[in-house]
């Protein structure tokens, strides 16, 4: 689990554009020429075939008609909390991904802990962790820093710090920072092993005349390496709309809480449950098949 | 320092881990001179070449470039680098950048240069390699030689002082190895300072003021083409010679 820091694993490097991704559907799409009818995968067809026919049954059926009308108040915050969560876990993975990488022990040491912390820890817990835990230790150190910057006599700077309590930072906004926090390792591991698999070469080449390590990384390792994992950041995208739903724990109005709501107060848990399994299942499916295609797009113009 | 020499080399050592990559190498390179570097594989010929751009750091030993110390507390060592162009065996173009803008880049980013200077230069230096025509196109639709030469653009672009060459030519296809040549050929007559590994013999012959001749991390013998051909001193000199000049 514990990988040594950059240029150590150069094995490491060739598995890259495959980066194994958390439980990416479709992965298992391929058309077997020559197969015949063997050779079509099968599975697909049913698993929209099903989306399609519960799509009729929600439009037919009255009791599913009005399940499906109430879940549906909740996608909308599934797909903001999923989007803005993954912008962060982007950002937060590119710096993670950098820092396993550096040659600095200090900033290379906090980028593994994070990163293995995060991986030593069920999901579900984390997202505990991280909105009741996390979050007001955080609160505490801002309002710490604010007591110490007002000390410095900036009142007007120290005094937002000050004020912040943990009662006000809504429960969506730390869903979406424990998402963000959680995906931020699985995508820092992505970006390092597409920055491990650019050859030495081109960094040596870079540096030769005479870019700094950062603009060598800007402008020559990361344009080469994003491309390289750009499936992979995808597959994470759909695992990470699948993962939103475990922020239901946190009472976050998403589909997932709406559903379970639902059926708890009319006992209809076919029609809750059914519906909202078909509902992710029409969103990973598309997005799935958006990554395939960018994949395979990828591919032709390697 | 004399100002004459623009590379300085004393007791260089490198080791990695049990490996005496270079045992004790000291070295000066006068200004305008071409030095050919010759030894079999592992001699550390790769090493030292690393070791004057800085891609390697020695283990001990002192280094000057143009009368700046490579170790030096306050040196900044990418501007050193700037002033030292590096061509590799294996080219090392930049392939998501087209061939103007691997030429282009660092003189933007490290040079501070005008997109249109740059570009201006790019293309003098592309038409010095011969093959303007290609500015366009990207480094996998190039044949090896044409990547070779607009790696050697590509360095060129930077105005440097110093021009290093890993074995430029020993991943080409014999048909590509002449034109690249014969681009380093020209260079060493416009009395660009060069240090070159290669074993091609006739460049050596036609360009180099000095062979030096490594084995096991030491320098064995320097001299002339002529002295170094007809009149090895060393054994070991000998050897090698009738090694590689038989095939
Ligand atoms: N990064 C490295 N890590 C470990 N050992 C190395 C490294 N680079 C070089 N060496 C070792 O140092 C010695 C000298 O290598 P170097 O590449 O300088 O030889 P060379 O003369 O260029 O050989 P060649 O003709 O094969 O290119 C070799 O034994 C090599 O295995
Ligand atoms: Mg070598």
């Amino acid at each position: 689990m514990i990988d040594t820091p950059s240029g150590q694993t150069p094995e490491v490097a060739s598995l890259t554009p495959e980066v194994p991704s958390e439980a990416a559907p479709l992965e298992s799409l391929k058309i077997e020429k020559g197969r015949g009818l063997a050779g079509l995968p099968w599975w697909l067809f049913a698993l929209v075939l099903i989306s399609v026919w519960v799509g009729f049954v929600i439009y037919l059926d009255s009791d599913y008609r009005e399940a499906f009308t109430f879940i549906k108040s909740g996608i909308r915050l599934t797909i903001t909390i999923s989007l803005s969560a993954y912008a962060v876990a982007l950002v937060i993975g590119l710096l993670a991904g950098l820092g396993r990488i550096s040659s600095n022990v200090v900033i290379n040491n906090v980028a593994t802990f994070y990163v293995e912390f995060v991986r030593g820890i069920p999901m579900l817990v984390l997202i505990f962790f991280v909105a009741l835990v996390g979050v007001p230790i955080v609160v505490e150190g801002l309002n710490a820093l604010g007591v110490w910057i007002e000390g410095l006599g900036l009142g007007p700077i120290a005094e937002p710090l000050v004020a912040l309590q943990n009662q006000s930072v809504p429960m969506t906004l730390r869903a979406m920072i424990a998402l963000a926090v959680t995906y931020g390792a699985f995508l820092a591991e992505i970006f390092r092993a597409g920055i491990q698999s650019i050859e030495r070469g081109q960094m040596e080449a870079a540096r030769s005349l005479g870019m700094s390590y950062a603009q060598a990384m800007r402008y020559v390792i990361l344009p080469q390496a994003i491309r390289n994992v750009l499936p992979a950041l995808g597959n994470d995208f759909v695992a990470m709309v699948k993962d939103s739903s475990l922020v239901s724990v946190l009472a976050v109005r998403d589909i997932t809480q709406i559903a379970r709501l639902y059926a708890g107060r009319t006992f209809r848990f076919r029609e809750a449950y059914v519906t909202l399994s078909v509902m992710y299942l029409t969103m990973t499916i598309i997005l799935s098949f958006l990554v395939r295609l960018l994949e395979r797009r990828l591919r032709r113009h390697a | 320092m004399p100002e004459r020499d623009i590379i300085v080399i004393k007791d260089l050592y490198k080791y990695f881990g049990d490996v005496k990559a270079l045992n004790g190498v000291s070295l000066t390179v006068e200004r305008g001179k071409v030095v050919v570097i010759i030894g079999p594989s592992g001699s550390g010929k790769s090493t030292l070449l690393r070791c004057i751009n800085h891609l390697e750091v020695p283990t001990s030993g002192e280094i000057w470039i143009d009368g700046e110390h490579l170790h030096g507390k306050h040196r900044d060592i990418n501007a050193i680098r700037a002033e030292i162009g590096m061509v590799f065996q294996l080219f090392n173009l930049f392939p998501h950048l087209s061939v103007l803008e691997n030429v282009t880049l660092a003189q933007r980013i490290v040079r501070k240069r005008s997109p249109e200077e740059a570009e201006r230069i790019a293309m003098q230096q592309l038409e010095r390699v011969g093959i303007p025509e290609k500015a366009h196109a990207y480094p996998s639709q190039l044949s090896g030689g044409q990547q070779q030469r607009v790696a050697i653009a590509r360095a060129l672009a930077m105005n440097p002082k110093i021009m290093l060459f890993d074995e430029p030519t020993s991943a080409l296809d014999p048909e590509m190895i002449k034109e690249v040549l014969d681009v380093m050929l020209d260079l060493a007559r416009e009395g660009m300072t060069m240090v070159v590994v290669t074993h091609e013999m006739g460049f050596a012959r036609a360009a180099a003021d000095e062979i030096i001749f490594m084995d096991e991390g030491v320098i064995v013998e320097r001299a002339t083409p002529e002295e170094l051909y007809n009149n090895p001193k060393e054994e070991r000199t000998k050897l090698f010679l009738s090694q590689i000049l038989h095939h």
